[in-house]
Parts: structure tokens; sequence; C-alpha cells
């Protein structure tokens, strides 16, 4: 157990984590240069694309010191996207250490500072590193004061490194040696071990990925996971290497998986623990939370005949991400579908998109909403993933919506045009500081629902990109919400309704029909698009009735070419949803995150 | 019927997608492989012929002698009726007194003549090969030398022709000795001379308004002068409807013969090779160049829909009966439900549409798309 060492890597999306992983492993011989296909940890496609970590994972190495003596050195792996947070958290929970890997030229953001604040609180060893080195923009001098200042180290405690060339490699792995402390533990103690992830395997079920921390596992075990209570024998347990390597026992202080035969991801939960049935341990490991969904959407297939298949579809993705959450939801305007719940923004996109490349479908996703909830006048209270489901006003007593804390860390010329964005978006500024001369730090409290619209892309364009975003629920507070909701044609839409802060209701109700207006094409009759409060109608546009759809032409006896057009068109028109008589165009669906 | 495709003029129209060629060279070699195809062809079609038809390009470019050597072919490989319509496409420009008469007396009974405009400007701006004077006189001529059956071509929404041009274009057509009228609307197709020059800005585009007010004007005009308009871009006096255009909309047989010709027989629809020098060669060898397409029944459902919803006729229900009870039952109920239904209308067997929502014709017609 003393040469056990188990870490984790803390960075910002592209300060090189990945890179710099790779080296590790090529460092310790635990994957030949040759086997190093760009970026090993990350293996969906989508993550590499993206370059960010989606779903965390663990790899065992060895390392031969020149000490003398033989490290195993685990890394476990963290998303890096404020969405999965908790998953973060309970990779934290599993290491004594961590590698907090800063960009040379780019300096700290935020995602980097709440990961190292979480680290800090579990009290980790924290391995500051500079990266990228070898850029020509590196600016060693800044970005160590930045460092220095955050976690309190001494400027010689920071390892210049670069994953491109291999500089400071040999260096963070003594680090790790040196600075991390063994993991504690007692070996003869019942079995106490958290789980930190899961992968699902089409073949073989869902791997739980785990650390012990105290007593030991071995093959044929009965276990219990303690907060489910549900009891399984261990039919495979093992190392993580680059690919699983069944083990006979894994003791104390090691991480290593367990196959059970268990299908879905939602038995496992991130953050349980497992233990002995016959000889439990006294208690829980602490931290463990049931994820709950923060944001929600309506996913309905483009074509009303694929709705099996969407939840075929739904279901194999919810197999091996159990925060993914549906049930079914029928619209007038949609028809069938379901209503999800996503960890955040980014964890919607990346479903949508898995749902197109790994099964297919394509979709339409409606506007996204928080979760609000409604206290009625009879005393009774709701809670609202969907803004059709609000009860009526005259019932309604309040309603409350989720606020969050947010951080921004961006360079000083932006902070004017980001407080003004935040306070457009009902935020309040609690507390402005100065991380260095020219970078600020901005926390400010928020409602959750402004940002699941627009935010991240406006505070983008308004930073030029300097400017990065990371934030934490806080609590429900009473807001003055009022549905507004959108008719064609006097038709409500019923996927186009939103919760919106009366204050901005009548502005974002012009908006969004202006808008509509964009993207809805002309047809052969007028369309009123209106939207409105209850009764009474804040806001109209209108498109204009298309005036001509005929080629009058000669075209002598070819007739083909013209019925071929036409059949073209009637495609184009299949395409779009039928609200009443009015064809609605997809990206209509999406509007509300689209306006200016 | 029977259509000839004539593949030549003497200088392009700027807008002009259909198939020609600038160069006559191959004049003579083409009339022996239109002859050739003719004969190679006489079983395709059973039935009486009622209308032969040569369009172009510019069939006027043709001699009499050489437009007799294909009439006579064509009487002597297929059974023509005694009255049937025997229609010229000619370009003002060809139409001398002398050549007006000898068509006349090998059996051209009617002239689609392409005027286009009354206005120098249009004229140029469209690269025709005739002047304004041209235009109106050669009908005179023409009525001079026997015609009595006469088609005039105008064209609408040109850039520059105002409303009230284009209403005179209108009046004076009408004050012509004609009974048939074609208009279009200029349209920009794909790789004409006038697409690139609009790309380049040497020319504007057509505007939509213009082609719809010009449209509505055409509407108004043409029934004050006694036309009635049977069709998109067709008008005629009582009794003078082409009877060539309706059959092409009606879904009778035809054959097309020369290059880039289309036929329709039983369920197949034929293009011959739009290439003069592969069209002759291919009929040197052997039997012409061509691609054919099989009109399943849902192919056709769509194209009497089409053609139907253009012309004052209407969609004839019995016909869609005849390809498919599932059809006819789609098409009622798809009417019922249609957003512009009270502008449509099933009359006498015929579905029609109201001709003040002519102009969303195709658009309409899609909608009924099995």
């Amino acid at each position: 157990m003393k040469n056990i060492r188990n870490f984790c890597i803390i960075a910002h999306i592209d300060h090189g984590k990945s890179t710099l992983a790779d080296r590790l492993l090529e460092y310790t011989n635990t994957i030949t240069k040759r086997e190093s296909q760009a970026q090993v940890l990350d293996d969906m496609d989508l993550e590499r694309e993206r370059g960010i970590t989606i779903k965390s994972k663990a790899i065992k190495m060895e390392y031969n010191s020149p000490d003398g003596q033989k490290y195993i050195l685990n890394l476990i792996d963290t998303p890096g996207h404020v969405d999965f947070s908790y998953e973060v958290s309970r990779s934290i929970a599993a290491c004594e250490g961590a590698l907090l890997i800063v960009d040379a030229a780019q300096g700290i953001q935020a995602q980097t500072i709440s990961n190292l604040y979480l680290a800090l609180e579990h009290d980790l060893e924290i391995i500051p590193i500079m990266n990228k080195m070898d850029l020509p923009g590196a600016n060693p001098e800044e970005v160590s004061d930045q460092i220095v200042d955050m976690i309190g180290c001494r400027r010689e405690d920071i390892i210049p490194a670069s994953g491109k060339t291999g500089m400071g490699v040999n260096d963070i792995l003594e680090a790790i040696v040196a600075r991390v402390p063994a993991p504690k533990g007692d070996p003869d103690a019942p079995l106490q071990a958290l789980i930190f992830d899961s992968v699902f395997n089409s073949f073989r079920g869902i791997y739980a990925y785990f650390r012990v921390m105290n007593g030991s596992i071995k093959k044929g075990d009965k276990v219990k996971f303690m907060s489910t209570g549900s009891t399984y024998f261990a039919d495979e347990i093992g190392l993580l290497r680059l690919k699983p390597e069944a083990r006979d026992e894994v003791k104390t202080g090691d991480v290593g998986y367990l196959i059970s035969g268990i299908k879905e991801a939602r038995e496992v939960k991130v953050g349980d623990t497992i233990t002995h049935v016959d000889r439990p341990c006294a208690e829980q490991i602490k931290g463990f939370e049931d994820v709950k969904p923060m944001v929600f959407a309506g996913i309905f297939p483009v074509d009303t005949e694929d709705y099996e298949e969407l939840r075929y579809s739904m279901e194999k993705l919810q197999l091996n991400d159990a925060s993914l959450t549906f049930e079914p939801e029928s619209s007038a305007a949609l028809g069938f579908g379901f209503r999800c719940g996503f960890l955040g923004m980014l964890h919607m996109e990346i479903i949508q998109e898995r749902l197109e490349r790994e099964f297919g479908m394509t979709v339409i996703t409606t506007v996204p909403n928080v979760s609000y909830h409604a206290y009625q006048t009879n005393g009774d209270d709701m809670v609202v993933n969907n803004p059709t489901d609000l009860p009526d006003p005259s019932k309604l007593d309040r309603i409350e919506e989720p606020f969050i804390r947010a951080q921004v860390i961006t360079k000083s010329e932006y902070t004017g045009a980001i407080m003004t964005l935040c306070i457009q978006k009902r935020g309040i500024l609690v507390n402005q500081n100065y991380l260095t001369t020219d970078r600020v730090e901005l926390v400010f409290e928020m409602p959750m629902g402004e940002i699941v619209f627009d935010f991240y892309d406006k505070l983008k364009s308004i930073s030029r990109g300097y400017a990065s975003f990371d934030y934490h629920p806080i609590d429900y507070r009473e807001s003055k919400l009022i549905k507004l909701d959108l008719m064609l044609n006097g038709e409500p839409v019923d996927a186009l309704s939103s919760l919106i802060h009366r204050d901005n209701a009548y502005d974002f109700g012009k908006r969004i029909c202006e808008k509509l207006k964009e993207l809805i094409p002309k047809q052969q009759f007028e369309i009123a698009i209106q939207a409105s409060i209850g009764a009474k109608v804040i806001a109209r546009e209108t498109v204009k009735a298309m005036r001509k759809d005929v080629t009058a032409k000669c075209y002598g006896g070819d007739i083909s070419r013209k019925r071929k057009l036409l059949e073209k068109q009637k495609e184009g028109k299949k395409r779009m949803r039928q609200v009443g008589s009015v064809e609605v165009p997809q990206s209509a669906f999406m509007a509300v995150l689209k306006l200016d | 019927m029977i259509y000839i495709h004539i593949p030549f003029c003497k200088q392009a129209c700027n807008y002009c997608d259909f198939h020609f060629a600038t160069s006559k060279r191959y004049i003579e070699d083409l009339q022996k492989a239109l002859l050739k195809e003719i004969r190679l062809r006489r079983d395709e079609i059973p039935d009486q012929i009622s209308s032969i038809y040569f369009g172009g390009g510019t069939p006027s470019l043709l001699s009499d002698k050489q437009l007799s050597e294909i009439l006579e072919t064509i009487h002597s490989n297929f059974n023509v009726q005694p009255d049937a319509e025997i229609t010229l496409e000619a370009n003002p420009d060809d139409l001398n007194i002398n050549y007006l008469k000898e068509i006349k007396n090998i059996g051209i009974n009617r002239l689609s003549i392409g005027i286009q405009s009354f206005r120098e400007r249009d004229l140029q701006f469209m690269n025709r090969a005739h002047s304004a004077n041209e235009a109106a006189n050669c009908t005179l001529l023409a009525a001079d030398a026997g015609f009595k059956n006469m088609s005039v071509d105008l064209i609408y929404a040109i850039p520059g022709l105002s409303d009230e041009e284009w209403e005179q274009n209108i009046q004076i057509a009408a004050g012509l000795p004609i009974n048939h009228l074609s208009c279009y609307a200029l349209t920009v197709e794909e790789k004409t001379p006038l697409a690139k020059q609009i790309k380049t800005g040497v020319a504007a585009a057509p505007e939509e308004d213009r082609a719809v007010s010009q449209f509505k004007i055409l509407q108004t005009c043409s029934s004050a002068l006694g036309y009635t308009h049977y069709e998109i871009s067709n008008l005629a006096k009582p009794g003078f409807e082409a009877q060539h255009n309706s059959s092409y909309w009606s879904g009778k047989e035809y054959l097309g013969i020369g290059p880039s010709a289309h036929s329709f027989s039983k369920n197949l629809r034929r293009v011959n090779i739009p290439n003069n020098q592969k069209y002759i060669s291919s009929l040197r060898d052997g039997d012409c160049l061509h691609e054919t397409e099989i009109i399943d029944k849902k192919t056709r459902f769509h194209e009497l829909i089409l053609t139907g919803f253009r012309t004052s006729q209407g969609v004839s229900l019995q016909e869609i009966t005849q390809l498919s009870s599932e059809y006819l039952n789609y098409f009622k109920s798809r009417i019922e439900n249609h957003p512009l239904r009270k502008f449509i209308s099933i009359e006498d067997d015929h579905v029609k549409l109201s001709p003040e929502k002519w102009l969303l014709a195709d658009g309409i017609a899609s909608d009924f798309f099995y």
C-alpha cells in the first residue's frame, strides 16, 4: 500500500490534460508510443473531437523510480465541464493528490478554480504544473504568480512542462511519488469501496470503477451497494490497465473494476459504497448524492413515425449514461416525444449528438428550461419541468426558480460588458476579485433559467473568448415568472411556450416573434405570429402570403422535369412540422436560443 | 400526335434553355436522321394523328421543301386525320410572303409566332433576331397568305418592362389577326446567357412583383378581349385552344422526333439525346439514342395533378379513379383539409383551382402529391 499513489488531473479544456496524460502513460511504459493513438483516455469520438473528457476513466501505471522502488500510480481521469461537477467530486474523493495543469499562455480559468477548490476541500496534495511551455505565447512569470496566489505554494514547486515535447514529465512522475501521500486505510477492516465511475460494455454489462478505502474485495464475494441496497456477486474484479486485467483480489488503497452482470447504468450510482453482505462496514462513504437533472428539454423525432425508434435509442443511451432522464411527452405541435432531463447544456448537446451519430436519429430539441417549483393557492406544490405543465395563474400562489452562483474569470477590459450581460440576465454581483492586474474574477448570483438560453454564446462573443465560466446551484428563490405562449394563426404552439420573468416578457415576446418571422417561410396564406400572456397578445408579426409559386414557362413535352421539381418541393415540406395549417421548420423550435 | 424538334437557330435568345445549335452545318444530315426516326417509330402510336407540331429551335429555318419532305414521310407512315392541326413555330424574320404561301400549300395550317415583345428594347435585351416592326407585320402577311389559325408568344416580367407597357403589348397582339396567345414569364434558367448576365451584373433579374402584377394584368385584359385563359400560359378565343398543347396536359400519347424531343406512350416517357451530332450518328448506325423513364401509378398521379391544376379544365377525377381508388380518396381528403379549400372546386368530375390562385398552382399541386 505504501507504494500506491492515487491522483487525478485538474485542468481547463484545451490546457493539455489528455496529451500530458498520454506522456505519463508512455514514460511508464503503460503504452508504447506506437499504441498511443492521440489522447488515449478520451475514447469516445465525440470527446476527442470536442477536446473534452465526458466520462471519467482510470488507468494504472507502474513506475520504477530512480530511488529503486516500484510504484503503482493510479490516474483517475475527470470530466472537464461544469455539467459533470458531481462526478468530478467523486473522482477527487478517490485520490490523495491532484495534478493542477495550467496552460502557460492562458493562465487559470474558472473551471480550474472550482475543481481546485473541490480538491482542496478533500485535502488533496496539489502538484502545480505549467503546461505548454513550448508555446511562443507562454507567459510563465505571470502564470506562476497566479498559481502561487491561488494555492499558496512556492514558485519552485511549480513544474514547467510540455505534453508535446515531453518536457517535465519525469519531474512530474517523481513529484507524484514524493509529494502525494500513500493511501491510508485498514486492510483488515470490513470492505468499504467508493464507486467513482461506471462504464457500459455491450457484452459484459456495467463495469463499476471503485477505489478500496478499507478492507479488500475478492473474486466471487457477495457484495452490497449501500445506497441502492442491491446485492451482487463479484463475477469478475481486476485492475485498470490500458485494458481491464482480471485479478483475484483488489486490496486497500488500490483502484479496480467490478463486473457483476449489471445491465443498466442507473443501478450503479457514482458515489455509492461497495461493502460485503456478510461483514458490512459501519457507514457509507460521505458525499453521496443522487444526481438530479438541471436542464430539461423536449426531444422529438423529426419523422413522427420514428417515435418507437427514438425510445429505443434513448433507452440504449441511458444504459451507459445514468444521468440522462426521460419520460414520454406529447406536444400538439410536435407529436410524441420525450421530456428529457440533463445535467446541463453541454450534456444536452452531447445527448443530441450521440442520438444522431450513434443511432442515426434526427431529432428536434425544444427550448430548454430549468425545474421550477410552483406553489398553488390550495397549498399543493409541484415541480414543473415543462412550461406547459404550469398550473393556471389563478391557482398559483408563487413560483420559485433555481439560482446559481456563477463565477466568471476574464481579462479586466471585458468586465463592464460582462457585468452588463449578467445584469440583463437578472444576475446580482456578489464579488469582484482581481486575480492579477488584468484578470478579474466576477461572482454573480443569477437564475439558472437565464443561462440555459444563449448565455454562453453571448459571454464568449462579448469577451472575444477570453472569459471562462462556472456555476453551482445554490437555492430556489421566488420570481415573478409568467408563461409566455406563442400562436401561429391563433393556434398555440406548445413547444414554444416558455417561462419568463415578467419584466422581460414584452421585449422577449417581441424578439421571438421577429425571429420566427425570419424562420418561417412564406406560405400560401398570411401567417400571424403572436406572443401572449394568458389571453393577452403582447407582440405580433406577420409572414405575408407567398405571391407566386408557379412557373409560367414553356416546357414543351418535358413533364418529368417539372414533376421532379415539385416532388422535391413536397419532400421539403414533409421535413417541416404542421401547426394547424402552418408549416414550421425545425429551426423555429430552437428560435429562442438564437435571439440577438 | 407528333412533335418534330428542329434544333437550329439563327442566334441564341438569352433566356432559352431548349436544345438548339446556331450552326446550320448539319442541317442536311439532320433532315435525313429525322426522316429515318419517323420511319423507325411508325408503330409506336397506333391511333390517328390529330396534330403535328414543328417546334424548336426555329423550325422556320427549314425550307418549304424540307418541311414538305418531313410531312410526306409522316403521312406515309402514320394515319393522319384529314383535319389534323399542323403547326409551325416561326420567327417573324423568317416569314416572307412567298415562304408563307409555300408552307400553307404543303399543309401547315397553324403558326405559332415567337414575337415575345413589340418593344425594341426588350427584343434587344433578349437577343431576338427580329425587330418590333417585323413582329407585327408578319402576322398580317400570314393572314394574306391564308392562315386563319395563328398564335403569338409574348414574354412578360422582362426587366424594364412596366405594367403599362405589358398591357400595351397584349393590346397590340389582340389587334392582330390571331386567335391564340402564349404568354410566358421570363424565367431564369441555369446555364443560359441570361443567368450569366444576371450573375455578372450585366442584366437585371426579373422581379417577382412584376411577374405577379403582369400575370394579373394578363388575366384581366385577356378576358376583356374575349380570350379564355385555359392554361397558366395559354389563352385562346373560343374554339381555338391549341390541340397540341392541350394534349400534353390531358395525357394523350405523343411521339417526339428529333434531338431532345420528348415522347409519351403507354407508361413510358422517352427523351432523345439532346445533341445533334450524336443524334445524327446514332440514327446512321441504327436507332436513335434516348433515355426512357417508366411512369408508375404514383408518378402518373402526380403528373395528372400538376398539369391539371394549371388548366381551367382542372384535374380529371375519372382519370385518377382509373389509376387507383386509393389515390382518389387520398386526393379528396387532402382537398377537404387544404388551407385554400375555398379556392378549389369540384365540378363535372373535375377538380379546379380558382384562377385568382393560379399563381400558386405548382405549390398547391405538390401539396397533393402522395
